[in-house]
């Protein structure tokens, strides 16, 4: 049983202190630089005071994001040891090693299978749920995966995936449709290299397709039925009313959820490590970048690999900055 | 002293988009005084920077005789009653009121006296304890009136108050309104849109269009005397007939008749402009006009009937028990005492 | 004459259209149950895994654990709390979640402020370099963030966690919290001038009441995701067991243990249990948290 007295003398005080000091130091720190500007002349103070507010959260986006981000690229240009500065050298390495295409290779699968099929699922869901009166619970227990972390939802797939021999008892769930509902050899899932990649990546849908179900399933209840039932009028059967009249109209709330499932697909990490540790060439760049710093302690190359992951979002972080700004301006 | 003065206000933007352009007026104390206008005229803009929610660009303006321009808002001893009341909608109707109060840091016993007074003054007595959310819309106004009545201030504003209200309301909260202003005693600066608001309850009214001021007066000065086409137009309803003329040797004609002028102005060419009562089926020697009537309104009361005089479409206010068909030709006199004339360039007065 | 005539309007019961609506609802039916169902599947399987001994496990399929003789037993969850360090693990992910919702979510709320209601140079231009860092992969700070960590003895402790996910939570706690404050009316804040209310007044007293809602989904978000958090953890804590999280020493068993998977069983459901419950409880805010600025057009 988990030390319960060494928990509550030492790091339950840490703990309330934690939860309540660091509000209330927020806080008096902005009450009392309030008052500092109260004295400083009228003019001036609204030039000063928005300072004091965001200060504080400025300094740790700078130190935890800004200046890693930059300290990183810096690092990639360097050797092995940090002392000598080697231009690209790194990147050169880096992307002739097939161990690093293969994961190149595999991310871009995870980017095409990943976004399309989860978006297809969300779809469908969101569609097909919000005609049914039944809707509500439908939608949590599909978002229910959303609660739970990658680590368990391998585990759940682990069991899922599970493997015996051709011919005796299968314990794992697929499998054992497979054996017995289309008669064919069981499969190792995660070890067959034809399916193994994309096993990973079912996993993935599986948990994200609430998400994408949720927001979608918002957008849809944001189409006026008036526009629904003037197409009826109109003659329109069902197949055609989604095609014409609700896709189009959900198109750009599909654009955002695609650009935050292809940011993830490029950042994926936990479900291949926790299953495959990415053996068996379904390793992916996340992966990779933390073996090449932990395992082969080459932050050179680990850092070029963190570089290759920016340019790869560069795109769809330029889109959602347009997007920001052209809502900005609507305002 | 609480009157306001405006003194060559201008409000500009960019060195484009100026949107109050060279304003002034005098605002006497204790005054109701309207600022009415087409939507866009600037008229809340003019507000706001009395209030202190605009920065002024050019002017001054004076609340008594101090210069107000650099003033913040709460040191103006001023109070503003928002278009949409923005109430506090997690505070109760007392906090609403007294919220106010206790930014000025007034002890608990004088805060309660002052909501309280309001409170019966206005009728809530029974919603201190509500929320905004569970009031009509009627009795969120009030609140936010009496928001404003706690604070004792010299001047009021009032931003467009009943335009969320429905018809019926608006009638009934208007006739109360006015009844505030006479028991309060207080100088009262109301921004409308609604003409027939300016007319009944303005002591006086500011004309307002495209960021200038057209005319400042009484209802009944506004009325008989409008300074301009802009404001014979925008006051009085149905709306003034205007007709095309050229004007030679002291007649006016229109495509559809002539009539003698009462004295001699310089144009050549104007626009005659006379009310739907000044057109009635009583026979007049002066002027005849002979109308194909194509619209025919009967209100109970009055009767107005729209048509064609030669090409120009006119109103005329005609007895309600007359009986008049779309289609009918109608002999009808214009009375010459109530005409007026605008230049076909300045569109001012001219008689 | 007219009976018959009024007879002959309505439609016969069995036409072709009546019965291609009524099988059309009950595929429709029928598809959304049966996804539904199989979409529980996954998660149904291991939490009946859990209550099975090793030899049934590994013999038979879970499902087969549905009809007598029903063999159940609490022995997994036992033994993976007696002797694999998850009682720990759940203290610790008490003390690396709670903190680390809390200090974002305050820092935020006030810069969300400044952001939405105050004027000053370089605001916008901020503002939207935090929208671009919402995309960056976490990957570009870890290395120097650990260096720092290291020389400063931060590594493997708990405020170095927290510093790191208040760094990396508050772009999206910010644009959050700005959006929903940007939606307050503009009057209210007029009206609050020119009661007098000084700034301080105005975000403690108006905007923060007014804002509940908002606050909650993000703190109910920001949990989840950092109790579910693995990369982050793994790095800053090093994988060392009087530290882990519960994510970090589930993943550990799941290659550690060899024949002992029974036990993952358990560990993985005990992780899952206060997700779960913050999910189902509060589900309402959490889906507000995703819905923040997702919903477009």
């Amino acid at each position: 049983m988990p030390d319960l007295s060494q928990f509550l003398t030492n790091q339950l005080p840490t703990l309330v202190v934690a939860v309540i000091g660091v509000p209330v130091v927020i806080g008096l720190y902005i009450v009392g630089l309030e008052f500092l500007v109260r004295r400083l002349p009228d003019a001036v103070q609204p030039r000063a005071r928005p300072w004091i507010w965001v200060g504080p959260a400025l300094v740790f986006v700078t130190v935890f994001l800004v200046i890693p981000l930059i300290s990183t690229i810096w690092i990639s240009l360097q050797d092995k040891h940090g002392t000598a500065f080697v231009g690209l050298s790194n990147y050169l390495a880096v992307l002739s090693d097939p161990a690093v295409l293969l994961t190149i290779r595999n991310n871009l699968y995870w980017l095409v299978l990943y976004t399309f099929f989860t978006l297809l699922f969300g779809v469908m869901m969101a569609v097909l749920a919000d005609r049914v009166p039944y809707e509500t619970p439908v939608k949590s227990l599909i978002f229910m995966p959303m609660a739970i972390s990658f680590v368990a939802m391998s585990v759940i797939w682990k069991f899922m995936y599970s493997y015996q021999p051709p011919g005796a008892t299968q314990t794992g769930t697929l499998n054992f449709l497979l054996t017995s509902l289309l008669h064919i050899d069981p499969i190792t899932w995660i070890q067959d290299q034809r399916f193994n990649n994309f096993a990973l990546i079912a996993v993935a849908i599986w948990g994200w397709v609430g998400f994408a179900m949720v927001i979608l399933s918002a957008a849809l209840k944001g189409i006026p039925g008036d526009l629904l039932e003037a197409a009826r009028v109109d003659g329109a059967g069902e197949i055609t009313i989604f095609r014409r009249v609700i896709f189009p109209l959900l198109m750009p709330t599909v654009t955002v959820v695609a650009t935050t499932l292809i940011i993830f697909a490029l950042k994926a990490f936990d479900i291949v490590y926790v299953m495959t540790a990415g053996n068996f060439d379904t390793n992916i760049l996340a992966v990779k970048m933390y073996q090449e710093y932990f395992v082969s302690a080459d932050p050179g190359r680990s850092g070029a690999i963190a570089v290759i992951l920016l340019v790869a979002v560069i795109p769809v972080l330029v889109f959602n900055l347009r997007q920001f700004r052209a809502q900005e301006a609507r305002r | 002293m609480a009157s306001v003065t405006y003194d060559h206000v201008v409000k500009r933007y960019t060195a484009d988009l100026t949107v109050v352009k060279d304003f002034n007026v005098e605002i006497k104390d204790k005054e109701f005084m309207v600022l009415v206008g087409p939507s866009g005229c600037g008229k809340s803009t003019a507000l706001r920077m009395l209030a202190g929610l605009e920065t002024i660009t050019e002017g001054q303006i004076r609340i008594g005789d101090r210069v107000v321009n650099n003033v913040a808002a709460k040191d103006r001893d001023i109070a503003m009653v928002f278009q949409s009341y923005a109430l506090y909608p997690h505070m109760s109707v007392y906090d609403n009121m007294a919220f106010p109060l206790q930014m000025k840091k007034l002890p608990k016993a004088e805060i309660e006296k002052r909501v309280n007074n309001a409170s019966r003054i206005l009728g809530l007595d029974n919603f201190l304890q509500r929320k905004p959310r569970a009031l009509s819309g009627g009795q969120r106004q009030r609140v936010a009136l009496g928001r404003a009545i706690v604070r004792d201030p010299q001047v009021f504003l009032l931003d467009e108050p009943l335009s969320n209200l429905d018809a019926k309301l608006r009638g009934q909260t208007r006739i109360e309104l006015q009844k505030l202003h006479n028991d309060l005693e207080t100088t009262f600066i109301y921004v409308t849109h609604d003409q027939v608001e300016a007319m009944t309850m303005g002591d006086r009214i500011a004309i307002m269009n495209a960021g200038i001021l057209q005319q400042v007066g009484t209802p009944d000065d506004i009325y008989d005397h409008p300074a301009n086409l802009f404001v014979a137009g925008f006051i009085g309803t149905p709306t003034m007939s205007f007709v095309p003329v050229t004007l030679q040797n002291g007649t006016a004609k229109a495509s559809g008749f002539e009539v003698k002028l009462p004295k001699h102005v310089e144009s050549a060419k104007g626009t005659l402009g006379f009310r739907p009562e000044a057109v009635t089926d009583k026979p007049s020697e002066v002027a005849t006009l002979d109308m194909k009537v194509d619209v025919v309104e009967r209100l109970g009361s009055d009767q107005f009937l729209y048509g064609q005089v030669g090409s120009d479409t006119i109103t005329a206010r005609v007895d309600p028990r007359l009986k008049v068909e779309v289609g009918d030709q109608v002999k009808l006199g214009l009375d010459t005492r109530s005409l007026h004339l605008f230049d076909a360039e300045t569109e001012l007065a001219l008689l | 004459m007219s009976v018959m005539a009024q007879e002959r309007i309505e439609a016969p019961a069995w036409s072709a259209r009546w019965l291609a609506d009524r099988l059309g609802g009950v595929a429709l039916h029928v598809a959304v149950i049966g996804l539904t169902i199989a979409w529980m599947v996954p998660t149904l399987g291991l939490f009946v895994s859990s209550f099975r001994h090793l030899t049934d496990i590994s013999n038979t399929g879970w499902w087969t654990a549905l009809s007598p003789p029903f063999n159940f037993t609490v022995e997994n969850y036992s033994k993976v709390l007696a002797q694999n360090n998850l009682g720990t693990s759940f203290l610790n992910s008490i003390m690396i979640t709670i903190p680390a919702t809390i200090i974002p979510a305050a820092l935020a709320a006030f810069a969300a402020y400044a952001f939405s209601w105050m004027k000053f140079w370089g605001r916008d231009i901020l503002f939207l370099a935090l929208v671009g860092l919402l995309a960056v992969p976490l990957q570009l700070t870890f290395i120097p963030v650990l260096k720092m960590f290291n020389s400063v003895g931060l590594s493997g402790t708990f405020l170095g966690i927290w510093l790191a996910h208040t760094g990396y939570g508050l772009p999206f706690a910010i644009y959050l919290l700005a959006n929903f404050f940007r939606s307050l009316p503009t009057d209210l804040f007029e009206s609050a001038e020119m009661d007098g209310a000084s700034t301080l007044t105005v975000f403690f007293r108006i905007v923060l009441p007014l804002s509940v809602p908002a606050i909650a989904s993000l703190v109910i978000f920001q949990f989840l995701w950092i109790w579910n958090d693995f990369l982050v953890a793994l790095i800053y804590l090093g994988g060392t067991p009087p530290v882990a999280p519960m994510t970090v020493t589930v993943a550990n068993l799941v290659n550690s243990l060899g024949s002992g998977y029974h036990l993952l069983t358990a560990a993985a459901f005990l992780s899952m249990i206060v997700p779960l419950i913050v999910f189902f409880s509060l589900q309402r805010f959490f889906v507000r948290g995703i819905l923040a600025g997702s919903v477009k057009g």
